[in-house]
């Protein structure tokens, strides 16, 4: 049989030909992919005719007739007959308010310097290959924020008893979280911290309600109960250190409470910085300002409310339901209308919120609801061992979520977060709406300043801060898929 | 303390006696501040008269009309402009999210460029973008912008003929409803058969003459009752005819073309989430190109299509409420003129959360029922 087959076999290779003009080359490529059938090719050239079309009135009106020099709206006005384009000008003269606001320009170094800060912490931590990634997400998630806060208000806060035993039942709190999540730890100690620790909020509350006679101590203002409030939670942070096992946790435990007494010193310390009150902040450094608070205070909440809505517990479950739909429900101009006019109707007498602070706050719960389902979607995600295998090694509720599930089911929803970020982002520009002056309202502004009324002068602002806003989502979408392709292990399939 | 069970209760017990002491501390501050300002509380308010007017009205209403009335009006409003929206959106998302995958570059990279600048751009920059950079500049009403049709354009908006119906025209409606009962009946037949006896009977030209033929043949022994609206040029302005104010374009167009970068994207991974394995099984059966789209892939891809957009088309219906910035009388709008000259803070957002909420609901209701038709079936 062999024989048969074999009857011509070549001893030697032949020389490989290139591919058939048809199938490679440029004219192959641009066939396949432009000409392939007659209704390709008329669709190819019917959109080819558009594109041109269209390049050549982008450029016509962005470079060809445009005006990139003058001092107000003369240069712009179109001459009887005459077209004229983008207004450049304008975006030229208005730059510094587009970025600055009305931050005093004597002071403005300070926002540029708040603004480089965040460029050097931020861009080593987000590319994977730097080293110290501890150390540089302490600075940008701990220090930077304060650094800001003082270089952007100039500091010198009257920091009173009330907010000083506030922010130490938050270390005191934090100090729990993490001696109770580590993986040895001494139960009763953890229980005796929590009881501390709420037990400062409820002195705390409380001192907000009664009034008593206030003194000073080492320089600060005390209520009695405020004093009280202050010394539970450091007995807290105290039993949250005995709890601990080795030295390192010690350590880490100390960590918060440390931090939080910089805070304070650092906070009522006098820079010598000019006070700058925030309604003269603007352009897109208050853009940025809402949108990373947002994103920071908004991270943890959804966490939580994610947690809530999958508890076995029927309260938490219907209170997180209720919270995350009521939100999602309804529109973020209603919202930020809504702590506009009723957070001060909420308060009592005599306690003021600045209008920054307020559109913050909704910001912050608005995009934590609908953060809070993107997370719920990767919880819902992981399989039912991973919970039971926690739970045979004897982990607790709260160990079981930080090492097992949360590692998995965060990084599931990354590209989830992110759309969420890119999308708070995009909605910071309504905080114009109720009178911030963020980078789309001052654009606003300025084109409807009567130095600069033309025909183009809103368009081109508008394209300007359009790029401005598209850049910065562009880039969040494209970093976000590349740390989806470096986080990928090949469970998907 | 140690059996999970009743520390799961008193942790509950705590919570709840938490917020509910909180909520009745803001209650108690807001009814002090209330009773400082002098502000009654309750929605008596309602029936007092607005005393402003409003640009684009759906329904009668005057200055002379009651808070509740202009309220209602901007509710018609946002329903008009969202549900234009929607209608608008959904047809480009899907022509650009099946160009998205399309073997030709030059219509994929359109798409692509398409998709990526409107998804990274906010909404409302766009709609300022159509209000102020293109609509308030185009030419005055008098010298228009002329289109095919007695159309124009100008920067009061648009100008089109508008039909004007005789009373007698309510034959040729009730015709087409007939029509419309007559094609269902017929298709029900026609698929019974084709269970039945596996050939299908061909019913497009009796359907299309049971929708079509039949109205227009009762028009035409009516007398044709319709007469044509043609707006006229005035000396400043143009009259007559149906009239679209920029406010709405603008919106309408910038919401429209904002959901659809998101729409496309939706019916993008649908198609895509629709496996390889599908149509070829479909073409291994011998069923045409044509067939295989409208029986295997879309039936299939719609599944995935759904639950996506029904959130876009909520997202849109709260986007509406954009419409602020540029003065378009939408519910926001109107519940904040309202809530300045009567200071009712507590009862407009509540009116506004609840309408929102109830036009969400109903929104989500309609797709869902929608979704239960497309699911899968399993066994």
């Amino acid at each position: 049989m062999s024989e048969h087959v074999s009857a011509y076999v070549s001893q030697r290779e032949l020389p490989r030909l290139p591919a058939p003009r048809s199938e490679a080359g440029l004219i192959a490529t641009l066939r396949k992919n432009l000409f392939a059938t007659p209704y390709d090719s008329v669709v190819t050239i019917v959109l080819g005719i558009f594109v041109v079309w269209l390049a050549w009135n982008l450029i016509e009106w962005g470079i060809l007739t445009a005006v990139f020099t003058g001092a107000n709206r003369e240069a712009c006005v179109p001459a009887e007959g005459q077209v004229i384009g983008a207004c450049w000008a304008f975006v030229n003269a208005k730059m510094g308010q587009f970025i600055y606001g009305l931050y005093p320009v004597a002071e403005r170094w300070r926002i540029d310097l708040v603004h480089l800060l965040l460029v050097v912490f931020a861009v080593p931590l987000a590319i994977p290959s730097v080293p110290w990634k501890r150390l540089n997400a302490l600075l940008l998630f701990a220090v930077y924020p304060i650094v800001a806060l003082v270089l952007m208000t100039g500091g010198d806060f009257g920091i009173g008893g009330g907010w000083i035993s506030f922010l130490f039942a938050i270390a005191a709190f934090v100090a729990i979280a993490v001696a109770g999540t580590s993986l040895q730890v001494s139960e009763r100690y953890v229980r005796i911290a929590t009881w501390l620790a709420t037990a400062a909020i409820i002195v705390l509350f409380a001192s907000n309600i009664v009034r008593s006679e206030s003194f000073r101590v080492l320089g600060f203002e005390f209520t009695a109960l405020s004093l009280v409030s202050t010394l539970l939670a450091f007995g807290s942070v105290a039993a949250s250190v005995a709890a601990s096992v080795t030295n390192n946790q010690r350590l880490k435990v100390l960590v918060a409470p440390v931090v939080m007494l910089a805070v304070i010193l650092f906070l009522s310390a006098d820079f010598g910085l000019r006070e700058v009150p925030t309604h003269l902040w603007g352009g897109l450094s208050l853009t940025l300002v809402v949108a990373i608070t947002g994103i920071a205070a908004s991270l943890p909440l959804g966490i939580l409310l994610a947690l809530g809505r999958r508890s076995h517990l029927p309260a938490i479950k219907l209170l997180s339901i209720i919270f995350i739909e009521f939100w999602r429900g309804v529109p973020l101009i209603t919202v930020l209308f809504m702590s506009a006019f009723m957070i001060p109707l909420l308060l009592p007498d005599g306690v003021t919120f600045n209008n920054l602070l307020r559109a913050l706050i909704g910001v912050a719960l608005f995009s934590a609801a609908y953060l809070a389902e993107v997370i719920r979607g990767g919880l819902q995600a992981i399989q039912k061992g991973q919970f039971e295998g926690a739970q045979a090694l004897g982990l607790s509720y709260w160990q079981m979520m930080r090492f097992i599930i949360m590692p998995q089911a965060l990084k599931l929803v990354i590209p989830g977060i992110v759309n969420s970020f890119i999308s708070m982002f995009k909605d910071t520009s309504l905080v114009y709406i109720i009178g911030l002056a963020d980078l789309l309202g001052t654009v606003r502004r300025g084109f409807a300043d009567p130095a600069w009324i033309t025909p183009s002068t809103a368009a081109t602002g508008l394209v300007f801060a359009g790029f401005v806003y598209w850049v910065f989502c562009f880039g969040m979408s494209r970093y976000s898929q590349f740390i989806e392709r470096r986080l990928e292990t090949g469970h998907r399939r | 303390m140690r059996d999970p069970k009743t520390r799961g209760l008193i942790i509950q017990i705590v919570l709840i006696i938490a917020i509910t002491a909180f909520a009745a501390w803001l209650i108690s501050n807001t009814m002090q501040n209330l009773t400082r300002s002098k502000i009654a509380s309750g929605f008596g308010f309602l029936n007092y008269r607005a005393g402003f007017d409003i640009g684009q009205v759906p329904i009668d209403y005057t200055a002379n009309s009651s808070y509740g009335r202009a309220l209602v009006v901007g509710i018609v409003n946002t329903i008009l402009v969202s549900g234009a929206g929607i209608a608008l959106a959904t047809i480009v998302g899907f022509i650009v999210g099946i160009a998205r995958l399309s073997h030709n570059y030059l219509l994929r990279g359109l798409a692509t460029i398409y998709v990526e600048t409107f998804r990274n751009i906010p909404p409302l920059l766009v709609i300022l973008f159509w209000y102020f950079g293109v609509l308030t500049v185009l030419p005055l009403p008098k010298d228009a912008i002329e289109f095919p049709l007695s159309t124009y354009l100008s920067n009061r908006g648009l100008q089109m003929p508008a039909a004007r119906f005789d009373a007698i025209a309510i034959w040729s409606v009730l015709a087409l409803i007939a029509g419309i009962v007559g094609a269902w009946l017929l298709s029900r037949r026609a698929r019974a058969m084709q269970l039945q006896t596996g050939q299908r009977p061909s019913i497009l030209w009796p359907v299309l003459g049971l929708l079509i033929g039949l109205p227009l043949v009762v028009f035409a022994v009516t007398g044709f009752p319709m007469t044509f609206e043609i707006p006229k040029a005035t000396r400043f302005n143009l009259s007559g005819g149906w009239h679209v104010r920029p406010e709405f374009l603008a919106l309408f167009l910038a919401l429209s073309f904002y959901t659809a970068a998101f729409i496309a994207e939706i019916v993008r991974a649908g198609i895509i989430a629709v496996s390889k394995g599908q149509t070829e099984a479909a073409s291994a059966l011998g069923l045409s190109r044509r067939l295989t789209l409208r029986l295997v892939v879309v039936p299939q891809a719609f599944r995935v299509i759904i639950p996506p957009l029904t959130s876009q088309y909520l997202n849109l219906t709260k986007n509406s409420s954009l419409g602020l910035a540029v003065g378009y009388p939408e519910l926001v709008a109107i519940g904040s003129t309202v809530l300045n000259q009567t200071g009712q803070s507590v009862e407009v957002v509540a009116i506004w959360m609840l309408s929102y909420l109830g036009l969400s609901l109903s929104v989500a209701a309609f797709m869902n029922w929608f979704n239960a038709r497309a699911a899968l079936v399993e066994r």
